[in-house]
């Protein structure tokens, strides 16, 4: 039945209403062909006797109250799916804008999805490898998890998410199984040419599916995104069952797309403008995240966001990291001291790495490794507090040789270059070479045999130019 | 006349110009018959909140009274099982509809073809009343499943059937009713999810909920039949405190609610519970165990409902005359589900947006909880565990400070101890129960008399320690005198070697009250004495060195669960190497 619908009732914002309307669905699709011939698609958000309100992605620019003709899909959106994504990009709602004619479905996927019955998810276990020492070690990725990344504006999330995406790979396995799903939200254009240019260089592109929505695209069209990149990466991992990693930035300016509807709904505000739903919604998009039964595949998402004023109880950083398992949070300090990636150790958390490391999986001793780096990093904190009240000179001998292994393991652990990728035997190494610069006393939450076995002083020499300092420590003992 | 949708909005639904619907009564929606509830009635429109996705649902479908409110299906079959929020069971779903939860399906709470092994108790001209229990089965071998006449009816019996294998929906006896009717009850009842179950009386709150956990047990203790918070940002270990006290509290039943949370958690808590052996009865945690499972991208109003699902679950057990307790993880994400169908009904909002009858919907929850008499008799209680996810990480929030009023026991989690990697990070300053007084009675008697007198002088160096470290943040600790430094080194032994717990740990997961005990009497043995080697003149470097703190702080590992006798060396060692410093130092 493809019955039209000829003009409308009002227009608001990116919300136009019909009257008049029989046999609408909620959640339903519409075309909207205007008079000069372009078309544009609407969703049903709300019905109310024969008066219906649609949301356009495109925007609503150059409509008018009689220039269009409107028909109901009697369907939810729907996006081709095929494997042959990979290597291509498309713009935030799901067309090809790469040049290479559109896609051959496979199938068409609902990009609404469903939610997963909890009975059927598989407990993510086993990790996955980013050559990228402090998240390896410290905040391990496990496949299926979603991990955000926490960022403020100007610092290097996007270097880093290139350089996870370039990087990553599923360890034990043949790796042409894995693949990446990029999703950019309201982007600016020389940012999504970065991402581009950075994975066309790298030879990554061949299996990388993008999705690019640029800040001068449409606003509505942003909510679209993340639910066209998680499709996609569904129907990878669960029916082709590849391991995909998708990336998702920037989850701000999702949000922000996401008040802007609500507000030209007329919907009552929540914290901060934000719509009460907006802790569902996000849910509905990181809760696609997982290992399901029946297939070898799995979704990882890493959701990037800017936290507004670098603050992490802003409601979105907040709510974002009550869903994900875990977060990965960038320090501005750090990051002006020159330390790339600049992560904050202790506000950075993976919940699902306790099952996913050690033997089997990375190495027997990383649980004890890691421990003992955090522990050992949050006393560098304390005695650093501790020296700006009464000044270095007066800390005691432990406080001191503390500030000295802070400063180590931000130079030569949180530090490291764009193009290096550290194996995960490297990583670890590098964490006990650190662990080495204190006294053996001092590393309480390894047990005895282990230290026994690796403890060294010798092998923190390498950090320290002068031999003195290396006395200290052996006096220290 | 046949109702029909008027309008759509999410997961609220009107119909326009009927009288058919009373409040709270449960509708079917739709083609697809999603079940939903009615929710507010006016001449103009009846406001139904429907639990599932409305995705499809069209104008002018039609909408069909049920006549009754949404209830519960209470019979054998619900420990081990896993619900969603309207008791639906997850995993017959999957058999079902694959992998996602689909719309409209109208499973059976309850598993309908198995047989259980039925002893039926009463015999014809037996006159029973509300709670009386007329038939038992085994449900799992932890758990007696007693059939109880439902609360409102009486009535005697003039049939009862033989001992033997029924099914759930299986005629067990008949009652003849004082108005002549006869009323066949089979093992399964219904009761609506939002009215408490009705009791005989309230008991006095007098037995603490065991949990294993050494700050929840000695120092912040939980009643039987009490309520309690664990407010705490996120990464701060809310679940992870939960996940603990469900394995370990000496409750008979555990009824967990995922409200609103991970999907993966909720897995992960299958998997963990059928593994756990239980060390009382040798069984699967399972065995113990219902689990609601809600998680955050499933339906906003199932979300809602899922909390008055468990609680009445739970009182259903109670009624049988167990032990209960509630895990509610979490509450901040219930009250954002009232928030959210609120905003869609354009209520006028109270603080933050959240609707102005948060606070009486919390209590109703949290008065539900109870150590009581049942109708037939018997001693139940029901504890609420309710987690708060506060939003920004601040207590001061709408939910967190609500909850608050109601419950007698917080548990405050503290981000500075989360990143210290402190756990649980129970901040012992500003949590706080109020059972103390009621369970003091309960700790003398049954663990050892001196057992409050030992936590009031864990509490007392803990203090002690909160009040120094404002001046060591200013001066540092070296130049306090002897005797606090003392009061700091002890502390830490207190934090690190009894208040920090490892879960990961086969001795250190659970510890039974009387290790609890000696490890408290240690650490103020050693403080006492060490207190006194020090006004005899020993320098506090003499009494560190002789490494008993560290060796204290080591407790936990080193002395078994089972071998408690090994405590004995540590008495003697204080007395020992403290005491034999007394000597030196006078000789020197």
């Amino acid at each position: 039945m493809s019955l039209q619908y000829v003009g409308l009732k009002d227009i608001n914002g990116p919300l136009v209403a019909l009257e008049g309307v029989t046999g609408v669905a909620y959640d339903e699709i519409a075309r909207i062909r205007l008079s000069d011939g372009t078309e544009r698609i609407g969703r049903v958000v709300e019905l109310a006797g024969d008066k219906a309100v649609l949301q356009v992605f495109e925007g609503t620019n150059g409509i008018s109250l009689t220039n269009t003709r409107t028909v109901f899909s009697g369907k939810p959106l729907e996006i081709p799916l095929a494997s042959e994504m990979l290597g291509r990009v498309f713009n935030g709602a799901g067309k090809p804008v790469d040049g290479l004619g559109a896609v051959f479905p496979e199938k068409m996927g609902d990009v609404n999805g469903q939610s997963l019955n909890p009975v059927a998810r598989q407990y993510p276990r086993n990790y996955i490898h980013t050559g990228i020492s402090s998240i390896d070690a410290l905040m391990t990725l496990i496949r299926g998890q979603k991990l955000p990344i926490f960022s403020g504006s100007g610092l290097s999330h996007n270097k880093l998410a290139v350089q996870i995406a370039k990087q990553a790979k599923i360890t034990g396995e043949d790796n042409a199984d894995f693949a990446i799903v990029f999703a950019a939200m309201g982007v600016q254009n020389d940012v999504a040419d970065y991402f581009r240019r950075s994975f066309e260089e790298t030879g990554a592109i061949e299996r990388v599916c993008m999705f690019l929505n640029l800040s001068s695209d449409p606003i509505i069209e942003r909510l679209l995104t993340p639910l066209c990149a998680l499709t996609a990466a569904e129907y990878l991992a669960f029916e082709k069952n590849m391991h995909i990693l998708v990336i998702m930035t920037d989850m701000t300016s999702y949000a922000e797309a996401l008040r802007e509807f609500s507000s030209s709904k007329g919907e009552i505000p929540g914290r901060k403008g934000y719509p009460g739903y907006l802790y569902s919604n996000l849910a509905a998009l990181y809760e696609r995240a997982g290992v399901v039964e029946g297939s070898t595949g799995s979704v990882t998402q890493i959701p990037i966001l800017t936290m507004p004023n670098d603050d992490i109880t802003h409601p979105i950083p907040d709510l974002t990291a009550y869903i994900t398992e875990g977060q990965i949070v960038f320090d501005r300090d750090l990051d002006q001291k020159g330390v790339y990636p600049g992560l904050s150790v202790l506000l950075s958390l993976s919940r699902l790495m306790k099952d996913g490391i050690g033997e089997g999986y990375t190495r027997d001793d990383h649980a004890a490794v890691s421990n003992q780096l955090f522990a050992a990093y949050a006393k560098v904190q304390d005695a650093r507090s501790l020296a700006s009240v009464i000044g270095e000179e007066e800390l005691s001998e432990s406080d001191r040789a503390y500030m000295r292994f802070g400063t180590l393991f931000e130079e030569h652990f949180l530090n490291q270059g764009f193009d290096e990728s550290r194996s995960i035997d490297e990583t670890l190494d590098l964490g006990w070479d650190l662990l080495c610069a204190l006294p053996k006393n001092e590393l309480d939450r390894i047990d005895e045999k282990l230290l026994e076995e690796k403890y060294d002083p010798e092998r923190a020499a390498r950090f320290f130019g002068d031999t003195d300092i290396k006395a200290d420590i052996a006096n220290e003992m | 006349m046949k109702n029909t949708v008027y309008s759509i909005n999410g997961p609220v639904v009107k119909a326009a110009n009927t009288r058919d619907f009373s409040m709270l009564e449960m509708v079917y929606v739709g083609e697809k018959r999603l079940i939903g509830e009615v929710i507010g009635v006016t001449d103009e429109f009846t406001t139904i909140q429907v639990y599932e996705n409305t995705a499809g649902l069209k104008i002018g479908e039609p909408i069909e009274s049920t006549g009754a409110p949404v209830c519960a299906n209470l019979g054998p079959g619900i420990i081990s099982n896993i619900f969603d929020g309207i008791e639906r069971p997850l995993r017959d779903m999957t058999k079902l509809n694959g992998v996602f939860v689909a719309e409209g399906n109208s499973l059976f709470s309850l598993d309908t073809e198995k047989k259980y092994d039925v002893t039926v108790t009463v015999k014809v001209g037996d006159k029973l009343s509300g709670g009386d229990i007329y038939c038992t089965c085994p449900e799992t071998a932890l758990i007696t499943h007693k059939c109880m006449v439902p609360p409102n009816v009486e009535g005697e019996v003039i049939f009862a059937a033989e001992n033997g294998q029924y099914r759930v929906n299986d005629t067990v006896i008949k009652l003849k009713l004082a108005d002549n009717t006869e009323l066949p009850l089979t093992m399964v009842q219904k009761w609506a999810i939002k009215k408490a179950r009705p009791i005989a009386k309230r008991l006095s709150i007098k037995r603490p909920l065991i949990t294993g956990q050494r700050i929840i047990d000695t120092i912040i203790p939980i009643a039987k039949g009490g309520a309690a918070a664990i407010p705490g940002g996120f990464g701060t270990g809310k679940t992870m405190t939960q996940h603990q006290l469900a394995k370990w509290c000496d409750a008979d039943i555990i009824v967990y609610i995922g409200c609103g949370e991970r999907g993966n958690e909720m897995t992960q808590v299958l998997e963990e519970f059928s593994e756990l052996i239980d060390p009382k009865s040798n069984r699967p945690l399972t065995d113990r165990t219902v689990l609601i499972a809600n998680t955050s991208n499933m339906p906003v109003a199932a979300r809602e409902a899922s909390i008055y699902t468990g609680i009445t679950l739970a009182e259903y057990y109670r009624d049988m005359g167990y032990h209960i307790a509630i895990m509610a993880d979490s509450t901040s994400r219930w009250a954002e589900a009232l928030r959210e169908i609120s905003g869609r009904l354009e209520e006028m909002p109270a603080e933050e947006g959240f609707p102005a009858y948060l606070p009486s919907r919390l209590s109703e929850f949290y008065e539900r909880a109870g150590y009581v008499e049942n109708l037939n008799g018997t001693e139940g209680s029901v504890t609420i565990i309710g987690a708060v996810s506060p939003q920004g990480s601040d207590f001061s929030e709408p939910v967190t400070q609500n909850t608050k009023r109601f419950v007698r026991c917080f548990w405050a989690l503290d981000k500075s101890l989360a990143y210290a990697r402190h756990y649980p990070a129970i901040d012992w300053n500003s949590s706080y129960s109020e059972y103390i007084e009621d369970l003091s009675d309960f700790y003398n008697k049954n663990v050892s008399p001196d057992f409050m007198s030992l936590r009031q002088k864990i509490s007392n160096i803990l203090q002690e320690e909160t009040k120094l470290m404002e001046i060591v943040k200013l001066i540092g600790v070296d130049v306090l005198p002897d005797d606090q430094k003392l009061a700091i080194e002890t502390a830490r032994v207190v934090r690190v070697g009894f208040l920090q717990q490892n879960a990961y740990h086969k001795d250190d997961t659970y510890v039974p009250l009387e290790k609890q005990r000696l490890m408290m009497k240690v650490i103020a043995e050693l403080y006492e004495k060490s207190l006194e080697a020090l006004k005899n003149g020993v320098p506090l470097s003499d009494i560190v060195a002789t490494g008993l703190f560290d060796k204290a702080v080591k407790i936990k590992y080193d002395v078994p669960n089972d071998e408690l006798k090994k405590f004995d060396r540590y008495f003697a060692e204080i007395e020992e190497k403290i005491g034999g410093l007394t000597v030196t130092g006078g000789l020197l």
